[in-house]
């Protein structure tokens, strides 16, 4: 065997490598304090092992990139730990290179004849924020797409070269297909390269110039290997440890919390996002919204704050070295960096704490939380995701998209359940009926009721409230005997039939008797048929036609056009023709309509959507 | 201060147990934290080996008995159908080829395109009314069987599963088999 070794090593000379790897002279011993830059060199090992695995499944491209992330994350062996490990050890690198730079600056070992190995350093701190950036827009989830927007908008506002700069990077005037692919060529090839290069290159020269060992020495010299190896691997495990725990994190406590890195909901330029950088860069954007003390300054504020402040500082940590030589230096440098470092955690709180009580901001969080929920739920659906993305998923989803369309289109006058169909109370008072449950039986008793038909709930906000209907429940219902009730109750639950509601499928089934009476009732003995029309036809009609009451085509026919002779005609109180008058398409009718009637999709085991009363 | 950078042996004032331990742990841990992250990403790397053909074998409409000539003759036809990759779900995507020929007045047999020895997509020739792998020169008879002794193919056409439906519709159950073995499996 060891004849084997010789001959290798005589004709690699790998012993004296090694020799030299392992056995560099700590005078003082090994330290706690040293084992920083090897934690990086460990982390940035982490990632690329990582990130080659999730090479393996990641795809590139504005419909395909958020699907490959979900497809890792819930439907590989693992993706979830592989992901999760990635995502939290970037977070742990930028922690991990203000404890080096720290370390290096306040023992000193930035100044002469060490200070290129410095600048060396300081690109890698640049490239290693390269890194975060581009790898976040990578998911192309909402918060990623928006983040990067503005951080590629303030790219463009530099001076000069701004706009081409942003347009090179982002591969065109639109976020898309191109900017996926170019963030993902830095992300895994550009920058990683770099950094490599850098590595070897701030490794050798350390190497080079010896360890800046802090005095006083504590300890007899020691050798790198065993001793200040040993020290780095139990700080690179502690390192990995927390690693770990965050990523398990919201599942220790909670059965069934998620497991793993949060993924939002598939990136939509047309849902806007509160746009956050991550919690790394927090300080930066919280800076900017002081930049109004630049006003004063020639040129944009934005350009001052954003790029020659942030420049000026990165200009004087190059400087260090220099500022060194006096006698002053060191003492200037040391406050300078741990005043930076104060200011941006102070900037840092300031952002979350002012997120945390704005109300807009946490709801819109929770909205992106609910969405990337129910994207999920639809993605695992049979159907699944369909050639043109998740996107499309909650674009055309009733029970996310019913809710926004009603606050903006209908909220204005009527209500749902008491508010605006997202929990917020309109400024005007109502002025059409309250659509929660609509044609369900519930829904029609409260209409038929003498004591409720009146109130703003259902007619007492419209000019129907004069009218022949709100006459006819408060004086003829009013007066019902028991049969006339009966014939009522049955009525109602054949109203309610027509809507062929999914979540009464089963009472309506079950019904079938009590629905052939209530149609009788409806078209003979009590008297609608007087002013509507039930499965006739009647040209004399002066009131809305109940065929089909409540079902997607006809709740379509009255959002498109009120004024319809199908439905209220001249009558129509003050209700838009949204379909007539092109306020809302079809496909945004159908959505309201799907909502309205509670069909949108719930996985098996779930109970049937409805609205309860 | 500088420290020159001195090669030499390790300090021989060290114990020797107490150096073992110290290298044994450094060894240890600095293996541990390598092959944690590695062993996260060997399941996304191995996740195919467990997933069977999404896209199952399901009857696929193929055209109807109109379509195929009396004479027996073959045609090919494209096989369009729901598929499933990775994340997308596909509505009505090429998934392959058939040909079809008629082997009785209601009678279909049905072979899939694809060489069993290497993959290629086999050819039909009219003239000399058999069907040609043009990779390999294989030739196979109209059911399917090898013709020329030396093909390298190691069995005759995948002939495929065919039902008639409402009297006149051609549906076949559309299946990919292993290549280059003597026994006709499914792809899982």
């Amino acid at each position: 065997m060891k004849w084997l070794l010789d001959w290798l090593d005589h004709r690699t000379g790998y012993r004296q490598l090694i020799h030299e790897a392992l056995y560099e002279h700590i005078p003082g011993g090994a330290r706690w304090r040293y084992v920083w830059g090897s934690t990086l060199t460990f982390t940035f090992t982490v990632q690329i092992i990582t990130g080659l695995f999730l090479w393996l499944a990641y795809n590139p491209s504005s419909q395909t990139a958020w699907e490959s992330v979900y497809y890792i994350q819930y439907q590989m062996w693992g993706g979830w730990l592989l992901r999760g490990i990635h995502h939290y050890t970037a977070q742990a690198m930028n922690i991990l290179l203000v404890l080096h730079l720290l370390q290096v600056v306040i023992d000193g070992a930035y100044k002469a004849p060490r200070e290129i190995n410095f600048w060396f350093g300081l690109g890698l701190l640049g490239l290693v924020m390269g890194l975060s950036l581009t790898g976040y827009l990578l998911p192309w989830d909402q918060k990623g797409y928006w983040a990067t927007k503005v951080a590629t908008n303030i790219m463009g506002v530099t001076p000069v070269i701004g706009p081409a700069l942003q347009k090179i990077v982002v591969g065109g005037v639109d976020y898309g297909h191109h900017t996926l692919s170019r963030f993902f060529a830095l992300h895994a090839g550009v920058l990683p390269a770099a950094v490599v290069a850098l590595i070897a290159a701030h490794i050798y020269l350390f190497r080079k110039h010896g360890i800046t060992a802090r005095r006083p020495y504590r300890k007899p010299d020691a050798r790198f290997w065993p001793d200040q190896v040993l020290m780095d691997c139990v700080a690179c495990l502690a390192v990995l440890a927390a690693v770990l725990f965050f990523v398990v994190r919201r599942r220790l406590f909670d059965e069934a919390g998620p497991l793993g890195a949060e993924l939002g909901p598939p990136a939509d330029p047309s849902e806007p996002f509160p746009a956050r950088p991550e919690w790394y860069f927090l300080f930066l954007f919280q800076f900017l919204k002081y930049q109004n003390v630049f006003s004063a300054l020639p040129g944009s504020p934005e350009v001052w704050g954003a790029i020659v402040a942030p420049g000026v500082v990165t200009a004087i940590l190059f400087l260090q070295p220099v500022i060194a030589r006096r006698r002053w230096g060191h003492a200037f440098n040391v406050t300078f960096l741990w005043c930076v470092l104060a200011a941006v955690a102070a900037l840092t709180i300031l952002a979350i704490q002012q997120d945390r009580n704005d109300a807009d901001y946490q709801a819109a969080v929770r909205k992106i939380e609910r969405d990337a929920g129910r994207v999920r739920k639809l993605a695992q659906s049979p159907s699944g995701i369909p050639p043109t993305g998740a996107v499309t998923l909650l674009r055309n989803d009733p029970l996310t998209q019913g809710p926004a369309l009603f606050a903006k289109n209908c909220a204005g006058c009527h209500r749902y359940g008491g508010h605006d169909a997202l929990g917020r109370k309109p400024k005007d008072a109502p002025s059409a009926a309250d659509l929660k449950g609509f044609a369900t039986r519930e829904w029609l008793t409260g209409f038929f009721d003498p004591k409720q038909i009146a109130e703003p709930h259902y007619y007492g906000a419209t000019k129907f409230k004069e009218g022949k209907m709100v006459r006819f429940v408060q004086r003829d219902v009013a007066k019902y005997g028991d049969t006339e009730k009966l014939a009522l109750t049955n009525a109602i639950i054949a109203l309610s039939a027509e809507a062929g509601l999914k979540a009464r499928r089963e009472p309506d089934a079950r019904d079938a008797a009590a629905i052939v009476e209530g149609r009788k009732a409806i078209t003979d003995t009590l008297g609608c048929l007087d002013c509507h029309t039930f499965h006739n036809k009647d040209e004399d009609a002066t009131a809305p036609d109940l065929t089909g009451y409540g079902s997607r085509e006809w709740l379509m026919g009255i959002i498109a056009d009120a004024a319809h002779a199908r439905f209220y005609g001249k009558r129509n109180d003050r209700m838009p023709r949204f379909g007539v008058d092109g306020a809302l398409t079809d496909r945004e009718i159908g959505l309201l309509a799907d909502w309205l009637r509670g069909e949108w999709y719930e996985a098996d085991g779930v109970k049937a959507a409805g609205h309860k009363p | 201060m500088d420290s020159p950078n001195k090669v030499e042996s390790p300090d021989p004032s060290s114990p020797e147990r107490r150096c073992f331990l110290t290298k044994a742990l450094a060894a240890g841990i600095g293996g541990v934290v390598t092959v944690i992250p590695a062993a996260a990403g060997l399941g996304v790397l191995l996740d195919p080996l467990r997933r069977a053909n999404a896209n199952g074998a399901n009857l696929i409409r193929i055209t109807t008995l109109e379509a195929l000539p009396e004479d027996g003759t073959p045609v090919k036809f494209a096989v369009v159908a729901d598929k499933t990759d990775a994340w997308t779900r596909h509505p009505q995507a090429p998934v392959g080829a058939v040909y079809l020929r008629r082997t009785g007045p209601k009678t279909i047999q049905a072979l899939n395109v694809v060489c069993p020895h290497a993959g290629c997509f086999v050819d039909y020739s009219p003239d000399r009314g058999e069907f040609l792998c043009p990779c390999h020169n294989s030739s196979f008879k109209l059911d399917g069987t090898i013709d020329n002794p030396d093909s390298p193919s190691p069995r005759p056409l995948d002939s495929l599963e065919v039902a008639i439906r409402n009297d006149k519709e051609v549906w076949v159950k559309f299946q990919n088999f292993r290549a280059g073995v003597h026994e006709k499996i499914p792809e899982a």
